[in-house]
């Protein structure tokens, strides 16, 4: 019987042939905790082992990532990047330290996932990894607790949505715009429990980084895991390894199966308080902003950056708006300093912040204000979520963000380009 | 898993289809290992008075796709501190169910019911099963898979890993 890629990776690690529906458990090829997940799962992990002495299992493969909240904005919060470091130290663990960026990003660009993979994240987009062609699945601090000690996770095998897309990208409309239209089309519960395989010649031309866009947000449709299928797929980042690509069996079984050509898709943007709540962007331009914001795992990497700054270039943003930008790593930050796209982005007017998920999770680094508008890149625009529930956020594109910027209202950044 | 009884705290239509889990615990207050200091801001920003109404024992009942969003286990362990004793939707995002499971706090699947706010619930988790103690009507809920039976019957994937030492499926 043939495999999906979900299905052909857990089969892998099953040590038996697995199909939908089954319950396996599979050992894992790395596991990542952050600021906000790490401290209960070390906790956790403290108490499943017990006297026993026990160490994590494999700790070369438990990166820990301070993201979530970092630089420390309270003491509280320090404390606890004070435990990950220890624990870190004691365990022989990796640690990515303040200003190292964004798990996601991280984990791509250091290796820990590669093609094929089984990741197990504490964190609800690690998915992204998907971008890669790898099975990625996000859980909660306990159950990282329990890889931390085992190396093994019970899932069951979901079943996949496969989304097929025809045409080609026009100039102007980005991953992110295709990936917003999907979720309005499939809606935030439209792929609860299943995996979505993401393919068609539409996403052949893609970049590595508008794969990780795409894989991104299939936590936003309630997805398991979401891949994109490896053709075309070129290694970023400077990254350069073999690999072998897996690709699902011709008569694979499928729960659904969609077709979008997206040679028509206009930009995209999803309207206050969800991401399934989609709209094209004519039915919301002029809609007045005061925030704009470029970053977040979805949505902040030098193909992101470079897109802004081709809008932004030899202009500036309107005088009622703020423009902030967070780069997905510290080796973005770099590249966008040395290309000169970050000269750009801030003669333009743009601020930029250490690399890190602060503003789109609400911790610190950029909360808006009672009343006010944000559009943003980010792929959650749930009531609070950047850290008021008394401000409205928009999601769009980096293009779309850019341009909204320059007039001070929601805009089409076809004009621009 | 005994029986027991509790008070319901209904959301319905809109507004208890997905309840993500900035609304059960805002990400500004999920970096704390005080478990204590998340009931002061529990559902804060979907019923602000929820954390004064609530009381030990009370029963969450909300539509589709609950807890959808981050993977913090805080939206869990929020709801838990504060007493409540079961959440019941007509189904939940994959990742709180995890949690939720993992931390020992019950969840019970209902694809339909007709449950309203202030509704006494006569709840046996043993055969998921509950009773609506107003209109005699019994629901009966989707089958967990054993193994999240087993881990809620542990009360939590800590105790069941410290009797196992790993999955049994």
């Amino acid at each position: 019987m043939g495999q999906t890629i979900s299905e052909k990776i857990l089969s892998a690690r099953s040590g038996r042939d697995v199909y939908q529906g089954e319950l396996t458990v599979v050992n894992v090829d790395c596991i990542m905790a952050t600021d906000t997940t790490a401290p209960y799962a070390i906790k956790a992990f403290r108490e499943m082992v017990g006297t026993s002495g026990k160490k994590v299992w494999n700790p070369a493969r438990f990166p820990l990532v301070i993201d979530h909240a970092a630089p420390a904005p309270t003491e509280k919060i320090s404390n606890l990047h004070v435990m990950m470091r220890e624990f870190a130290a004691e365990q022989g663990c990796p640690l990515f330290d303040v200003g190292a960026g964004i798990c996601h990003q991280i984990m791509v660009e250091e290796q820990f996932v590669k093609p094929g993979d089984l990741f197990v994240g504490a964190d609800s987009h690690t998915c992204t990894y998907g971008g890669l062609g790898a099975f990625a699945t996000g859980v909660g601090s306990t159950d990282l607790a329990a890889v931390m000690l085992t190396g093994k996770i019970w899932l069951k095998v979901p079943q996949t949505v496969k989304i097929e897309y025809t045409g080609r990208l026009q100039k102007g409309v980005t991953a992110k715009d295709l990936i917003l239209f999907t979720t309005g089309q499939l809606s935030i519960s439209g792929a609860t429990y299943q995996a979505i395989e993401f393919c068609g010649s539409a996403l052949h031309p893609l970049s590595l980084s508008s794969r990780m866009t795409i894989a991104n947000m299939s936590a936003e449709m309630g997805a398991k895991t979401g891949i994109v299928h490896p053709n075309g797929l070129k290694l970023e980042f400077g990254l350069d390894y073999d690999f072998t690509p897996i690709f699902p069996d011709a008569d694979a079984e499928y729960a659904k199966h969609y077709t979008f050509d997206v040679s028509s898709l206009r930009p995209q943007v999803a309207v206050p308080n969800s991401p399934d709540n989609v709209q094209e962007i004519s039915v919301v331009e002029g809609t007045k902003i005061q925030y704009a914001f470029i970053g977040s795992c979805v949505n902040a990497r030098l193909e992101d950056l470079r897109e802004a700054a081709q809008i932004l270039r030899g202009r500036h943003i309107h005088p009622n708006v703020r423009l902030l930008i967070t780069p997905a790593s510290k080796n973005v930050f770099l590249a966008a300093m040395n290309d000169g796209t970050m000269q750009t982005l801030m003669e333009a007017g743009a601020t930029f912040t250490n690399a890190a998920c602060g503003v789109c999770v609400g911790a610190h680094l950029g909360v808006p204000g009672d009343g006010e508008t944000v559009i943003s890149t980010a792929n959650r625009n749930f009531k609070g979520r950047m850290g008021n529930p008394n401000a409205r956020i928009y999601l769009g594109s980096a293009a779309v963000v850019a341009a909204s910027a320059l007039k001070g209202v929601i805009t089409d950044p076809a004009e621009f380009l | 898993m005994a029986t027991f009884q509790g008070t319901v705290h209904a959301y319905s239509g809109a507004m208890g289809d997905n309840i993500d889990t900035d609304r059960i615990i805002p990400g500004k207050y999920t970096k704390t290992l005080d478990v204590q200091s998340l009931a002061a801001h529990v559902m804060e920003d979907i019923d602000p008075d929820f954390k004064n109404r609530v009381k030990q024992g009370d029963i969450i009942v909300a539509g589709d796709n609950f807890g959808c969003g981050s993977s913090r286990e805080q939206a869990p362990i929020a709801l838990k501190v504060v007493g409540v004793s079961v959440v019941i939707a007509r189904y939940f995002a994959r990742i709180f169910f995890r949690n939720a499971i993992n931390i020992g706090l019950p969840l019970l699947e209902i694809p339909d019911h007709n449950i309203s706010n202030g509704a006494v619930l006569e709840v046996n988790l043993l055969e998921g099963s509950v009773t609506d103690t107003n209109t005699g009507i019994t629901y009966k809920a989707t089958k967990m898979p054993q193994v999240m039976i087993d881990i809620l019957a542990e009360g939590g994937l800590v105790a069941y890993l410290q009797k196992h030492g790993d999955y049994v499926l």
